[in-house]
């Protein structure tokens, strides 16, 4: 059995771009293309590493080190300038909670409509409705609409929603400061439980100590590289001293 | 490692417009989605779509009849006009709101992967059911009139209607995929919206073009999948109705399967695009 994601000399670079106007874009054309319309930023250059089936990774870094920028291209969001990754299986990117709720709609609709976001069918969804309104506690306001909700029901519907898509390889960013603490013991009680079905967990936090507790290994990131690789503790500990 | 490759998908490629007919589930929540939060808090709710186009026909039938005498040159002109009108409506409201529809649901698009031509087929997805009240108060002055279409003006409406709605879907992945770049994007639809109503013959008769220009620029006039739809739908509910001679455009059939061509042209253009463009959707959003 080959590796759940493999990813490889991966680039990105962005380009900052001031406004989305024709007029710049015209002005900059006729000009003979002087000077640059747009400034670089590599985010990531020469990552390379694979991440084994049931593993849970942690990526590790400071704000700017482009761990979130990695994350996406795991997910497919953006893709990358150079390099490759692939995935094997269904992948579930978690890079928002509720990115995908709508205010305007009621619990029990923006249920349906993640869950389908995220990629469940829709036998699936109604097979699972029950477990995720449950998993979330908010049943008696299931079908009241999300935005007279309080931002701690918000988060945990959402991530009731997300660890029931039931995926390979799953994508977590900062999502595990969600709710208070026995809904947080509950989330990570389910983190383990996804691991433990052979599940693989790609983690970004700043949590270093959640991350030394739950997580096998770390990649830890810095400018856009690559600076450590190994098991989490190690990792976490590197972190700290760098 | 080569030999185990096909087992691995590479992430944020998909399979364009396939991938959107198989989450099609998906497309029908998105379109359920738009069309609450459409009519939310309000009290008619999508009963306003039968008011509005019946207004609108009121309308026609004072101001050009009355005022204008249209009457005079297109019998049962409000009918004629009414036929067109809602192909345009149909047509601006898919059109561009398939442009803005990517911009939009930038809070989506930027953090998960899904196909992203969901967006543009949503939006012509609901236009789709707006023009369904539209076809009922056309059909109930059709019917007031004395309409008696055979079975082949009827495969004409409809074959009409799907020219409106690919071209539609393909100018929407066209203009949508752009407008992230390029926010000129949805001012310049809103200004061709504007300029469509009459590259049609739809406030007036096609015989005035024919008269007025060259048989080239009738020929260009032709090609344009719109004003072939508006032809479709006067033969299908207007001309059933009309007691003396009127002249209606030569091979009404053709042209229309010829607009069924134009409009799969523009769906291969606005994909191919689309498909260029879309892997920096997320970052320039």
């Amino acid at each position: 059995m080959g590796a759940a994601v493999i990813v490889k000399d991966l680039k990105k670079t962005f380009n900052l771009r001031h406004s989305h106007s024709l007029k710049e874009t015209l002005v900059w054309l006729v000009k003979g293309r002087r000077g640059d319309l747009t400034r670089k930023f590599d985010a990531l250059h020469d990552v390379s590493f694979e991440i084994q089936p049931g593993e849970t990774v942690a990526l590790l870094g400071f704000n700017g080190s482009g761990k979130s920028t990695l994350l996406k291209l795991i997910s497919g969001v953006i893709l990358p300038d150079k390099g490759t990754v692939r995935t094997k299986g269904r992948v579930a990117g978690l890079i928002e909670v509720g990115a995908g709720f709508h205010p305007d709609l009621s619990g029990r609709e923006n249920v349906f409509l993640n869950a389908a976001i995220l990629g469940m069918t829709e036998q699936e969804i109604n097979e699972k409705f029950e477990d995720i309104v449950a998993f979330s506690e908010i049943e008696q306001f299931i079908d009241t609409e999300v935005k007279f909700y309080s931002s701690g029901m918000f988060l945990r519907l959402a991530f009731a929603v997300a660890v029931h898509t039931q995926p390979d390889i799953f994508l977590v960013d900062e999502i595990l400061a969600v709710g208070d603490e026995p809904f947080q013991k509950k989330c990570l009680a389910k983190i383990k439980q996804l691991s433990d079905e052979g599940r693989t967990l790609v983690v970004v936090s700043h949590d270093l100590d959640m991350i030394s507790r739950i997580c096998d290994r770390g990649v830890v990131l810095s400018s856009g590289t690559v600076q450590f690789e190994g098991p989490a503790e190690e990792a976490v500990a590197w972190l700290r001293e760098h | 490692m080569a030999t185990s490759t096909d087992t691995y998908a590479v992430p944020g490629v998909g399979a364009g417009l396939l991938d959107v007919y198989r989450r099609r589930y998906l497309l029908k929540l998105i379109v359920r989605k738009e069309l609450r939060v459409r009519y939310r808090g309000s009290v008619l709710g999508l009963a306003w779509s039968y008011v509005k186009p019946l207004v609108q026909y009121v309308v026609l039938f004072f101001a050009l009849g009355i005022v204008l005498r249209v009457g005079d040159q297109i019998p049962n002109y409000a009918l004629y006009m009414f036929s067109g009108v809602i192909v345009i409506n149909f047509f601006s409201e898919a059109f561009s709101n398939a442009t803005r529809s990517i911009v939009s649901n930038a809070a989506l698009v930027k953090k998960i992967y899904l196909p992203r031509e969901l967006f543009p087929v949503a939006s012509v997805w609901v236009a789709a059911v707006h023009f369904l009240p539209q076809l009922v108060v056309l059909l109930a002055a059709a019917l007031l009139t004395g309409w008696h279409p055979d079975i082949l003006q009827l495969i004409g409406a409809a074959l009409g209607f799907v020219i409106v709605a690919v071209t539609a879907t393909g100018l929407g992945l066209l203009a949508g995929a752009i407008n992230v770049f390029f926010r000129d994007a949805e001012n310049i639809v809103d200004m061709l919206m504007m300029i469509v109503t009459w590259t049609s013959p739809v406030l007036y008769d096609w015989t005035m073009i024919r008269r007025l220009a060259p048989e080239w620029v009738l020929v260009i006039y032709q090609l344009n999948p719109i004003t072939v739809a508006v032809e479709l739908f006067h033969w299908a509910f207007w001309y059933p109705t009309v007691n003396r001679p009127v002249e209606l455009p030569p091979h009404l059939m053709w042209t229309g399967l010829l607009g069924l061509g134009m409009a799969a042209l523009f769906l291969i253009i606005g994909q191919l695009v689309f498909r260029r463009l879309e892997g920096h959707f997320a970052q320039e959003v």
